[in-house]
């Protein structure tokens, strides 16, 4: 949280161009068919972070303590955060399909970036102390 | 009557102050419905034998605002706006969104037709039964958000005090206009609350050149009756439903389109259509969601598509701009065609055409012209009074859209008749052909689709062979499917909801319910849609006074639009000119033109079209 009551989810928006896959040297990873995640071979996975630099977002993480990549594989096909927040009753989180005319590498932004975009939004000229 | 409608329209004229009622017979009504079609029935049958004498910004020519048998009850409320335009010479029927309508019919009107001029700006309150004339003299200059505003305001306090009784009422809907509609630029927009607008068509120049600056209209009845309460009752639970399984038009509205047009289709216009590909992430809807919407979910009265989202500036020197979304239309024409792309940007040109009242397609094709002629340096500096109009230099093509609103300056002056009319001007004087760079059919400027990549809804004939022109939301393609367009704008309502999986047919089963007429799909596209594009087609062609149209010549693309796409996945791709000639053709042939053009002697007569047909004898006699 970089602003006061600024949350903001950081998660991987499966690029339709794929830059983390594309940059990845050892072949660990690569796209679920079905779903269109990534998926990530931990064995193969060298936690050079290339495909972190390589996402618009910066989305992937390292695992803090073994060696590997953390990028959301969507569950398979069943997410379980959207099945809590909806079994919660929330409701804040749902499966949405691919669509043809919303692209999804858009959406791969930094939480720098859209703390800012949310907090002009919230708090106008204020926002740039708040940062 | 048929259910859905008052019964009664106002009949208003300037030049005596006189204000009566007159109606039609329901037959009338079954055949052109309301708005674009009975528009055009009211033109021609008022204007029709003199059609080529009469200037559109003369006194004679009507400026009407009518509503629909559908406005209303059908979500997605508007009302149509149509006279002889400025901007064609033919008839455009241009719809807006907003609560007016709902205000005209509740008063007991179905719409308002306005003749002559007044000799001092006035505006018209409809107040139910009440119609007067009143002095606008202290609007007359004003900004149109601030003149809509200070209307709201007085027109409300009037009325809160005449129905105290009531309790608490809605404001007024309004109709107005701004600077540009005032100094009657070609491009000038009917706007509606605080950033909808009629845009095709010029008539915001015509309101100007009545001196009429708004309509104020408020109705406390109820809306008219319809036919069959029950069915229409179900009919909305079912357009409901429909609604609201609309993603992601309701959740983007069309603001998601400023990136994927040009990234995905390569059909968005870049830099005056030099190009029509770009991959700016910063045209996306995302950009402009978290940062400037304050309000995601906005509909007019009743509609639960919600496709608009209101953007706010909060921060920095256009902080306070204010404008709905924008849509797709306005993004790619006040953002990439402008070699602008910022969405902070665009969303104060936006917010400064609405001010300064004008179409915001029609508006920013002639500011990218300009800016074209500056690149090619055919306008220059000194043309310019002094502005350097680099592409993307967003103070610079603001002050142009102001210099032209206000029209003072020479070249000001030719840009606020319009792109076709200035590029012939510019023509003359600069001794270069400009025409090429001139992106209009008929007149009128061309909507934010492509045709050169094959990619987007517009191909070959689209634009070239409609009776309105550039308008994007009226394109054709095979004289049958297209005539839904034709219904959308003349029994008057929204048509985003029909976005993303058709509406199987509920309109029809809503009119019915509504007016207890049996009209079917089928009668609609094979005979009572072509009645009424072939009086637009006959007055379109009769033209007049200063210019007219000589198909098939006339009917076709802009030149740029066959010079091949110069950069992207689809560089080199360009409108195929043999298939617009053969598809063009096909057209003529089925909804029944010559080779000319012009509306078949025959065809007129089974359509008991007899006047029309007597009228295009003018111009046959010539050929």
């Amino acid at each position: 949280m970089l602003v006061p009551g600024v949350e903001i989810p950081h998660l991987c928006t499966q690029c339709t161009d794929y830059p983390c896959v594309e940059s990845c040297r050892y072949n660990a990873l690569s796209i679920d068919e079905r779903t269109s995640a990534v998926l990530v071979d931990r064995e193969k996975c060298t936690a050079c972070g290339a495909c972190i630099r390589a996402c618009p977002g910066k989305i992937p993480h390292i695992h803090p303590r073994d060696d590997y990549v953390l990028i959301c594989d969507l569950c398979g096909g069943d997410p379980q955060c959207v099945r809590a927040c909806t079994e919660a009753g929330y409701n804040a989180l749902r499966v949405v399909e691919e669509e043809r005319y919303i692209s999804h590498n858009l959406f791969a932004r930094t939480p720098e970036e859209l703390t800012r975009d949310v907090a002009e939004n919230l708090y106008g000229e204020k926002a740039k102390e708040l940062i | 009557m048929a259910g859905g409608y008052a019964g009664k329209f106002l009949d208003i004229d300037l030049n005596s102050d006189k204000i009566s009622e007159t109606s039609f017979e329901e037959d009338v009504l079954r055949r052109y419905l309301g708005g674009r079609g009975l528009g055009a029935r009211i033109l021609w049958d008022r204007l029709g034998s003199r059609w080529e004498k009469v200037d559109p910004l003369g006194p004679e020519n009507l400026f009407l605002a009518l509503t629909g048998p559908l406005t209303g009850y059908f979500h997605g409320a508007r009302i149509c706006i149509t006279g002889k335009s400025p901007q064609s010479n033919g008839i455009i029927g241009s719809t807006v969104s907003g609560e007016f309508p709902i205000e005209l019919k509740c008063s007991g009107w179905d719409g308002v037709i306005v003749s002559g001029k007044a000799e001092e700006p006035v505006y018209i309150l409809i107040d139910n039964d009440n119609v007067e004339i009143k002095s606008a003299k202290h609007l007359w200059g004003k900004d149109a958000k601030t003149a809509l505003k200070i209307l709201t305001k007085e027109v409300k306090e009037e009325l809160d005090k005449k129905y105290a009784r009531l309790g608490i009422q809605k404001e007024p809907a309004v109709i107005y206009i701004g600077p540009a509609g005032e100094n009657r630029v070609r491009a000038a927009a009917v706007e509606q609350k605080w950033s909808h607008a009629a845009g095709y068509g010029g008539y915001g120049a015509v309101m100007g050149s009545k001196n009429l600056k708004a309509i104020a209209a408020k109705g406390t009845g109820p809306l008219p009756p319809v036919a069959n309460l029950e069915e229409v009752k179900e009919l909305i639970r079912e357009y409901e439903k429909l609604s609201f399984s609309r993603d992601r038009i309701r959740r983007w509205g069309t603001g998601y389109a400023g990136y994927e047009v040009g990234a995905k289709r390569s059909a968005e216009p870049v830099r005056n259509w030099q190009e029509e590909w770009h991959e700016e992430k910063s045209m996306g809807g995302d950009r402009f969601d978290l940062r400037y919407w304050v309000k995601r979910y906005w509909g007019d009265y009743g509609c639960a598509v919600t496709c608009m989202k209101l953007a706010v500036i909060k921060v920095g020197p256009n902080k306070g701009a204010i404008t709905d979304n924008p849509d797709y239309e306005l993004e790619a024409y006040l953002g990439p065609n402008l070699g602008v792309f910022n969405a902070g940007d665009v969303i104060y040109l936006s917010s400064l055409m609405e001010d300064l009242g004008y179409s915001g397609i029609n508006g920013g094709n002639i500011l990218a012209f300009a800016a074209e002629l500056y690149q090619r340096g055919i306008l220059t500096k000194d043309d310019l009074e002094g502005l350097e109009l680099r592409w993307g230099d967003t103070g610079a093509l603001a002050e142009l859209a102001k210099r032209i609103a206000t029209r003072e300056g020479r070249y000001f002056d030719i840009l606020a008749e319009g792109t076709y009319r200035a590029a012939l001007k510019i023509s003359d004087l600069k001794g270069v052909d400009v025409l090429p760079y001139a992106v209009h059919v008929k007149g009128v400027e061309v909507g934010a689709h492509g045709t050169r990549s094959d990619e987007d809804y517009t191909h070959d004939i689209c634009y070239a062979c409609s009776v309105q022109g550039g308008d994007h939301t009226s394109t054709v393609s095979d004289a049958y499917g297209d005539m839904s367009t034709v219904f959308q704008d003349s029994a008057v309502y929204c048509n985003v909801i029909a976005w993303g999986g058709g509406l199987d047919g509920l309109d029809w089963r809503f009119l019915r319910a509504v007016t207890s007429w049996d009209i079917t799909q089928e009668e609609w596209k094979r005979e009572l849609g072509h009645r009424i594009v072939h009086i637009q087609r006959a007055a379109e062609l009769l033209g007049g006074p200063d210019i007219s149209w000589q198909p098939p010549e006339d009917d076709d693309n802009p030149p740029r639009f066959y010079e091949p796409l110069p950069t992207g996945p689809f560089k080199g791709s360009v409108t195929d000119k043999e298939e617009v000639q053969r598809r063009r053709k096909e057209y003529y042939e089925a909804i029944g033109w010559d080779e000319n053009g012009i509306p078949m002697s025959s065809v007129l007569e089974k359509l008991n079209l007899l006047d029309v047909d007597r009228a295009l004898d003018r111009i046959r006699q010539i050929q």
